[in-house]
């Protein structure tokens, strides 16, 4: 039972991941990171390391795509005062 | 160097890591085998000095001066963010536009934000006891804090969130976790050794000797260099702009 919780979280990050490489648009990126950093953390809770899953779940799930939001942002509103 | 070198270049170092990684994982131990010295030993470590959640013991008992090194490439790296992210002579700021925000977003911004931010600091509050610790709660309440530009707006935001105030915070966190290294220097024993307070009453707040000091400091550096960086980031997003003609 346990294994399969594993292979499926295994799975779900492998899939995630893939799609976070594919996917060009840095703003979709940044969502499709934050599902990683949730199916991340879903993977370590399930090999027993619930100290990083709650990193994981923090920084991969909610800080890192904000900053890329943020930097995304910034980006845009330069080119929109050059055109 | 042209594309085909480059790309011959990337399969050779490609290759030797692909070697090396998996000529270490075959002489690793099984997967979910039952035999963890290194798991046995840190956990007998742990229960000898009263700490509840072993992983704490590892991060700020038994390795504790590893710890310090990771505050500081944190600590470093804020530093440098704020280097990087000043506001320059050619650049000025614009007041942000109060943007419409969907009521039920602002509702459960509201909401969110006073469970989140004391999920923060029970989560610190508890490290030594229970799964997490300093920096795991420090970043949760310092994003915590940041609910309120969606609850209320960014001007609310900026009113509860005084940046230099936090600057301060990190330091002072990031040295109070040097000074109780060197008390226990000055106590007889070593660097950051855990052998200066009592170990107090097993899985209780106030147990684990300097576990719950150190915990704390980390804690706070944390949410205070988080709420930097993103106050960094949200200046140059939303205020800081170029000066027109450069």
């Amino acid at each position: 039972m346990a294994d399969a919780v594993i292979v499926v979280a295994l799975l779900l990050v492998a899939g995630s991941a893939t799609v976070a490489v594919l996917v060009r648009d840095p703003v979709r990126q940044a969502l499709v990171l934050a599902v990683l950093g949730v199916v991340l953390a879903v993977l370590f809770t399930a090999v027993q390391a619930p100290d990083v899953a709650l990193s994981q779940l923090a920084v991969g799930g909610a800080l890192t795509p904000l900053l890329l939001l943020l930097a995304v942002r910034k980006v845009k509103r330069r080119k929109g005062r050059e055109r | 160097m042209n594309p085909r070198t480059r790309l011959g270049l990337v399969a050779v170092g490609g290759t030797g890591l692909a070697v090396l990684l998996v000529a270490a994982s075959l002489r690793l131990p099984d997967f979910g085998g039952d035999s963890h010295p290194y798991g046995d030993r840190a956990v007998r470590e742990s229960l000898a000095r009263h700490t509840a959640n072993t992983i704490a013991s590892v991060n700020f008992d038994q390795r504790a001066f590893d710890t310090l090194g990771e505050m500081t490439i944190l600590f470093a790296a804020v530093v440098g963010c704020v280097v990087l992210l000043r506001q320059t002579r050619d650049e000025h700021r614009a007041r942000p536009e109060p943007a419409d925000v969907a009521p039920p977003v602002r509702r459960y911004a509201l909401i969110v934000l006073p469970i989140a931010l004391a999920t923060g600091l029970y989560v610190i509050a508890h490290g030594q006891l229970s799964p997490g610790g300093g920096f795991q709660g420090g970043v949760v309440a310092a994003t915590a804090l940041h609910l309120l530009s969606l609850g209320a707006d960014y001007r609310a935001l900026e009113r509860i969130r005084p940046v230099g105030l936090y600057e301060v915070g990190d330091a002072v966190s990031a040295s109070a976790y040097v000074v109780t290294g060197l008390a226990g220097l000055v106590g007889g024993t070593a660097f950051l050794a855990n052998t200066l307070l009592p170990y107090g009453t097993f899985n209780t707040l106030s147990s684990g000797g300097t576990v719950p000091l150190l915990n704390a400091a980390v804690g706070m550096e944390v949410a205070c260099a988080v709420v930097v960086l993103l106050a960094r980031f949200l200046d140059q997003a939303v205020e800081i702009e170029e000066e027109s003609g450069k």
